[in-house]
């Protein structure tokens, strides 16, 4: 009933070659880009500009509040014949993009935090009624107590809902994501939600230099949105309708289908992205592992203070590497398998906690991909940065060190560590 | 006005559909979508109708439809409208789609009216239909703020010191009137010739429109079948539910205020009010004449009718 997924190639495991951040792409034709310096917000309302949305509803909350003013402004200068719609609460925002994503248009909205959980049960529905819906998420921690600063416990609350979902590291990749976001989305093979995340204030504001395509370069990589099907007089379809005992099961076994089935598309993407601009992507990029014992794994602004440290580490001779994932869900089992197989040691850094669990939600994935597979790498599962609080380059360092020794010895000395709190 | 002659054959909300012998929510939805003037496409809250509607992999609709969630069918809607008018602009589809909202009372009254609200302040061409049965039937008989006071509930239950809803009915259309749309009325289907009319108006109306009507439950209210028709006049008749119309703020009575039929011939024709009859329970019985006497009154007053019931 279901397809064969295709043999493993792979393909999607970007490699960090040398001191550079960018990949390029051989014989590739790079489109002309523009320098300047945005905002992880800013870059995400100019990049949803690009791809000449259709709607837009959205509500304002911190950190992603800048995104929606940005797009607002587009629209009251009269830049993007975008219908923007100024909703009630994040919870009308999402139905309206659920009802506008059915109706055949390409829509966008952003959110963060107590947003995103208030949107909680329309995620489901967007994934469910399979609407290729948009959404940058301003990563940020959840009440109480109230807090307006990064973590990532508001995605990994949602991280079951069937979307597919993108970390970006800085400004650069939330542009970057933000585009192939929608010819992910919206591929006949896909129709499914994508969010694209961007930890709240270390990226959502913190200004970066990046390079922009220009307009048409982006027009012709992601031409206007055709549907597959829609709720249109001319195709008079009912949408939503109750499925018994006897189908739901089906529905949702399809739905889990499609979405591990999406997982080629996000790499083909990041390919052509790649032969437009020389930034490839893909699943998941590594750092040094072509000869590291001990490696850090993680998501979103930190995975750059991980390769920083780490390259000093391997100036003095360490044996590290680092690994950031690009995309959470659908989970890269595979690839990661592939990345991992020659560490003695991994670090899992979890920026949220999954109360009750045994470990952080990354590292519970982590643990799950690893199972059945006779592998003995030792997991350290580090949580940290909790309600913005900093992760600097030394705790990153002893983090390595704790690594290296579960590396060099065997033994894990603690199995869960909370880095840099008071207790 | 709608005559029945005149009423088009053509059945948008198909038969076979497992709504109850006798609902009223049916007959209304019925109703409605004859009343539409081209193509139509709804969104409908989680409720009877839609559980019963769509039951996969059946469809009772022969028209674009939507079920999203209980709280959101006006945001869906909201969507969907500016959807059609972004690809109509850039040149991806054609012509006017008229939209209409559906949801019961729990969805609409309670846990919806936050959506609704938006969609009425943001001004959208939409026409928002709430089939009024006076509580969340489809979750077996829970009050709702459209339950009228009295009334037994599974959650109001008439007890042996609480008899029945203690609260009255919100003014839901007043809610929907006060946003400053242009067009609002309540109706019942008793008196089809009038809902139709005023669903023609709404879907006419260029913006937000609120159709209120009043659509009997057997189950629910533990009346027989048969009676859903009657019940649904005599509800209007006692002047417990009011049909009336507010356009551009102004209050217009749909029927001449005449004499009022006495309450009791509505309530004895239903179970979750038979309590209220007992002798014991005469000055609740009161006290909710005296009540409904009041909102009606305030309605006439409202209309500029001259205030009296004789």
């Amino acid at each position: 009933m279901y397809r064969k997924k295709g043999k493993f190639t792979g393909e999607g495991i970007i490699p960090y070659s040398g001191e550079g951040s960018t990949v390029t792409i051989e014989g590739a034709a790079v489109c002309t880009q523009t320098g300047c310096a945005y905002t992880g917000n800013e870059a995400v309302a100019y990049a949803a500009k690009q791809c000449n949305v259709d709607v837009v509803s959205a509500y304002p909350i911190t950190p992603q509040t800048i995104i929606v003013e940005r797009f607002s402004e587009y629209v009251a200068n009269g830049e993007v014949d975008t219908k923007f719609l100024a909703v009630e609460s994040e919870h009308s925002a999402m139905s309206a993009c659920v009802g506008a994503s059915l109706g055949g248009a390409r829509v966008f909205t952003s959110t963060a935090s107590q947003g995103l959980a208030l949107m909680h049960e329309v995620l489901y529905l967007a994934s469910g009624l399979r609407c290729p819906i948009v959404m940058a998420v301003a990563n940020r921690a959840l009440s109480a107590p109230i807090n307006i600063h990064g973590d990532q416990s508001d995605v990994m609350g949602s991280r079951d809902c069937g979307w597919i979902q993108l970390f970006a590291e800085n400004v650069q990749e939330s542009y970057d994501l933000t585009i192939q976001a929608f010819k992910i989305a919206e591929d006949k093979g896909v129709q499914l939600p994508v969010s694209v995340n961007l930890d709240g204030f270390t990226v959502s504001h913190a200004t970066e230099s990046m390079k922009a395509c220009a307009d048409e370069d982006v027009h012709k990589f992601l031409p206007p949105r055709e549907s597959f099907f829609k709720v249109d007089p001319t195709t008079p379809i009912s949408v939503g309708g109750m499925a018994l005992p006897e189908y739901y099961y089906e529905f949702k076994r399809q739905q889990e289908e499609a979405l591990q089935l999406s997982k080629p598309f996000v790499n083909r993407v990041g390919k052509e992205y790649g032969k437009m601009t020389g930034r490839r992507y893909g699943y998941l990029r590594t750092y040094g592992l072509e000869d590291a014992d001990a490696a850090v794994i993680s998501l979103g602004s930190t995975c750059g203070n991980v390769r920083s440290v780490a390259r000093t580490l391997r100036a003095k001779g360490k044996k590290v590497g680092a690994i950031k994932l690009w995309m959470y869900r659908p989970f890269p089992r595979e690839e990661l398998l592939s990345a991992i197989k020659d560490l003695k040691a991994l670090a899992v850094m979890d920026r949220a906690i999954s109360f009750g669990a045994p470990q952080g939600a990354l590292c519970s994935d982590i643990a799950a991909t690893l199972l059945n597979t006779g592998s003995d790498i030792k997991i350290l599962n580090m949580i940290y940065g909790l309600g913005g609080r900093d992760i600097p380059p030394s705790t990153i360092n002893t983090m390595f060190t704790d690594t290296l020794r579960a590396a060099k010895t065997g033994k894990v000395k603690e199995r869960i560590k909370y880095l840099d709190v008071r207790e | 006005m709608v005559v029945l002659k005149d009423l088009t054959k053509e059945e948008l909300y198909a038969p076979g559909h497992r709504l109850c012998a006798g609902c009223g929510p049916s007959i209304s939805i019925r109703m409605a979508l004859k009343a539409a003037r081209g193509p139509i496409a709804a969104v409908n809250a989680t409720g009877c109708v839609e559980v019963s509607t769509t039951i996969f992999p059946y469809t009772a609709w022969r028209i674009p439809w939507i079920h999203a969630l209980f709280e959101n069918a006006a945001a869906v809607a909201s969507g969907l409208e500016y959807a059609y008018d972004a690809l109509e602009k850039r040149g991806a589809r054609k012509g006017k789609v008229d939209i209409i909202a559906i949801g019961g009372d729990g969805g609409t009254f309670d846990i919806g009216i936050q959506a609704l609200s938006g969609m009425l302040e943001r001004g959208h061409d939409i026409v928002y239909l709430c089939y009024d049965n006076e509580a969340y039937m489809n979750t077996g008989i829970q009050r709702s703020s459209a339950t009228p006071r009295g009334a037994a509930t599974t959650t109001t239950p008439a007890g042996r010191v609480i008899p029945g809803k203690r609260e009255w009915k919100k003014d839901f259309a007043g809610i929907c009137a006060a946003h400053g749309i242009s067009y609002v009325a309540t109706a019942s289907i008793g008196f089809f010739s009038d809902y139709m009319d005023k669903m023609k108006k709404a879907i006419e109306v260029d913006g937000p429109a609120v159709i209120h009507v009043l659509a009997p439950c057997p189950l629910g209210w533990r009346s027989n079948p048969a009676d859903t028709i009657k019940l649904a006049k005599v509800a209007v008749q006692t002047g417990l539910f009011p049909i009336y119309e507010i356009i551009d703020g102004k209050y217009k009575m749909s029927m001449k205020p005449g004499t009022l039929l006495p309450i009791e011939e509505y309530f004895k024709l239903q179970g979750r009010f038979s309590h209220l009859l007992k002798p014991e329970l005469k000055d609740e019985l009161e006290a909710i004449k005296k009540g409904a006497e009041a909102n009606y009154k305030r309605i006439l007053g409202l209309a500029g009718e001259p205030v009296t019931t004789q």
